[in-house]
């Protein structure tokens, strides 16, 4: 088996990766993705360990199951928002979203 | 008879021991069901094309192929010729990637379910310990090809025929997923192994009150799952001219019509393992039984497509979330409670329950007929 | 043996690479609909990492919700919104640059934070099995559980509503 570094090293720059994108993208859509890969960085990171070092390995496992529902009840409510900002202002860059109200 | 193919894989390991070094020995042993399913998995979709076109040939009338070979049984290498020496078009507007990729794409998956199916006694590739959550979560990522297909087409045919996969095939994933569920309760494993030896004999589940309503929905839903008639919507060649594959030609629409066979066989099979008792059953080796489940179903499947017209688009969402969705929830409850209780009684709590819950649904989802009207001053004369 | 235990450890890294290689992918192609299938990769390239770290039913869960269900809402939501093919507009901002120093240095920090960390690692890996995680939400986690389900129904009825159009005004 490889080390725990090592994972630890994958996950963080999965992290800053999902980071870079999360505050580069202008498509709201692309933020969303970003958004995504730093929770599947978070998750890896806890599933390593509850392999290494975890007094309880299951409660770290757990953790990344709510972690991957709620992920995926926030990505559909962020995905009905782009639909709604879409109808009422015909564009999903984040740049040109720029009215508090209309 | 009955370890045929184990005894079999056991003779090759033993000749690669004494001939190989011991590491590759390993490889050999690892590699035996990996090449045994690869073979088995497109050998069995070619023969499948073979077997519907002349039963849907048989049910119209007809003779079907049966001029290659004796009884037609060479067709499946004419076509395969065939679609191998024809030109490969990609429209010039078409997503050259994603287009090339998702053929290739979906076929992976297809094949990676062969290898948590069981069949027969000692004969399954790899016995994981989450068989059937692997099952279901390989057989949902094709939506995901099939939309790249549609989408890469770059045609409106394809993407709407694409949308109506996605929709279709998401409403039907949750059915078909927690109608496995009272199955992975009552036998407390998510292994496909241990779910088939938590049925011996003929104590099949499809013989519970909870199993044949399982059973039902599963298999409604793995037609579904399959894009088959009568939920073939996506593919629906009367309007849509062929769905998602419209501009696909040679071997990537090959490769689609392989995808489609291998996941018609191995819904097929899991059906057969999870309700039917998979190798289970007296008298025949257990791979036979297993075969003959199976074929049994597919059978029943092409029985499907040559007598059932086309579902609507509401009556399918309609079906799937008002109808099935309920039902399977009511079913997991159902199996808990048959679970607890003793021998007899069970047996009668679960079924009346089911029947009213049964009778309920289809109380709500009666289409609304409207009265006759009488035209009183129609014909006046 | 020592062949087998070599092949395996390459294997892990390839699949680490390529993970990394898709998020890459996944944030700076410019075609939105590209970058959604580069997020595929990657998640199969995480579900895969779990199936090697021995968590076999958070992988199957990860390809079962993640590639089955939240790619399809993020490809939906392309296909429903932006134009096909639309390729001439920047697809990042102004704090590109300032942005991926920062993501750099940050990678720079945790690498070191890591590497300085005394981890007890225990001699003996775990190895957590499906039954062991449901008997814990229902016991130890019973509330989270029950507060997740009020959660997503909550979800539920504010994404009917948000994505439902509105009936007094014309049908877009």
């Amino acid at each position: 088996m490889i080390p725990l570094h090592h994972i630890l090293f994958f996950s963080s720059t999965l992290f800053c990766i999902g980071l870079f994108g999360a505050l580069s993208r202008r498509h709201v859509v692309g933020i969303l993705i970003s958004v995504e890969i730093m929770l599947n960085a978070a998750n890896v990171n806890l599933v390593a360990f509850s392999r290494w070092t975890g007094l309880i390995p299951v409660n770290a496992q757990v953790f990344a199951i709510f972690i991957i529902t709620l992920a995926a009840a926030a990505a559909a409510v962020a995905l009905a928002i782009v639909l709604t900002i879409y109808r009422n202002r015909k564009t999903i860059y984040t740049n040109e979203i720029d009215l508090l109200k209309w | 008879m009955d370890q045929l193919f184990v005894h079999i894989d056991q003779a090759i390991i033993h000749w690669a021991q004494a001939v190989l070094p011991d590491w590759m020995a390993v490889i050999v042993a690892m590699k035996i069901p990996i090449v045994a399913i690869a073979i088995f998995g497109p050998v069995t979709m070619m023969y499948l094309t073979l077997i519907e076109r002349k039963l849907l040939a048989r049910i119209q009338n007809r003779f079907g192929p049966n001029r290659v070979g004796k009884f037609g049984l060479l067709q499946p290498l004419a076509d395969g010729v065939k679609m191998l020496t024809k030109e490969d078009i990609v429209p010039e507007k078409a997503d050259k990637i994603a287009h090339l990729l998702a053929p290739i794409l979906i076929v992976i998956p297809a094949l990676l379910v062969f290898a948590v199916l069981p069949f027969g006694r000692n004969m399954i590739a790899v016995d994981l310990n989450i068989g059937v959550l692997f099952f279901l979560a390989m057989s949902g990522t094709t939506t995901l090809f099939i939309f790249t297909a549609a989408w890469a087409s770059h045609n409106k045919f394809s993407l709407l025929g694409g949308m109506r996969s996605v929709a279709q095939m998401i409403s039907y994933e949750i059915p078909f997923v927690l109608s496995v569920v009272p199955v992975l309760v009552v036998v407390g494993s998510f292994s496909t192994v241990a779910i088939v030896e938590a049925q011996p004999g003929l104590h099949w589940f499809v013989f519970t009150p909870w199993g044949a309503v399982g059973f039902f929905i599963f298999f409604i839903c793995a037609v579904a799952e399959v894009n088959r008639t009568p939920f073939d919507l996506p593919e629906a060649e009367s309007e849509l001219v062929a769905g998602f594959h419209t501009e696909y030609s040679g071997m990537k629409f090959a490769l689609f019509y392989m995808a489609e066979f291998m996941n018609v066989f191995t819904v097929s099979a899991l059906v057969a393992t999870v309700f039917l008792g998979g190798w289970q059953g007296p008298i025949l080796p257990s791979w036979v039984w297993f075969l003959l489940k199976t074929y049994t179903l597919i059978l029943i499947m092409m029985w499907f497509r040559g007598t059932f017209p086309r579902l609507r688009a509401d009556q399918l969402m309609g079906f799937a979330w008002k109808f099935l969705l309920e039902l399977t929830f009511v079913n997991i409850i159902v199996a808990a409670i048959w679970y607890e209780m003793r021998s007899p009684l069970n047996h009668l709590t679960a079924a009346a329950i089911l029947i009213v819950t049964i009778i309920v649904l289809f109380q709500f989802n009666k289409t609304e007929i409207p009265k006759k009207r009488i035209y009183k001053y129609a014909y006046a004369d | 043996m020592e062949v087998l235990t070599a092949i395996s450890k390459v294997g892990i890294y390839v699949i680490f690479g390529v993970t990394l290689l898709g998020a890459m992918m996944a944030v700076t192609l410019r075609n939105i609909f590209h970058a959604a299938l580069s997020l595929a990769l990657t998640l199969i390239g995480v579900a895969a990492v779990f199936f090697v770290l021995r968590a076999e039913f958070l992988g199957a869960v990860q390809i079962l919700l993640y590639v089955g269900g939240i790619m399809i809402l993020v490809i939906f939501t392309v296909m429903l919104t932006t134009r096909i093919g639309d390729r001439t507009i920047p697809t990042s901002n102004h704090q590109q640059w300032p942005v991926l120093i920062g993501a750099l240095l940050l990678l720079l920090y945790f690498v070191r934070m890591i590497g300085k960390t005394p981890w007890s690692i225990k001699s003996e890996l775990a190895v957590v099995s499906a039954v062991q995680i449901g008997k814990s939400l229902v016991s130890t986690f019973i509330f989270p559980f029950e507060l997740t389900a009020v959660i997503l129904v909550a979800i539920l009825i504010g994404t009917v509503i948000l994505a439902k159009s509105d009936e007094g005004e014309e049908k877009s």
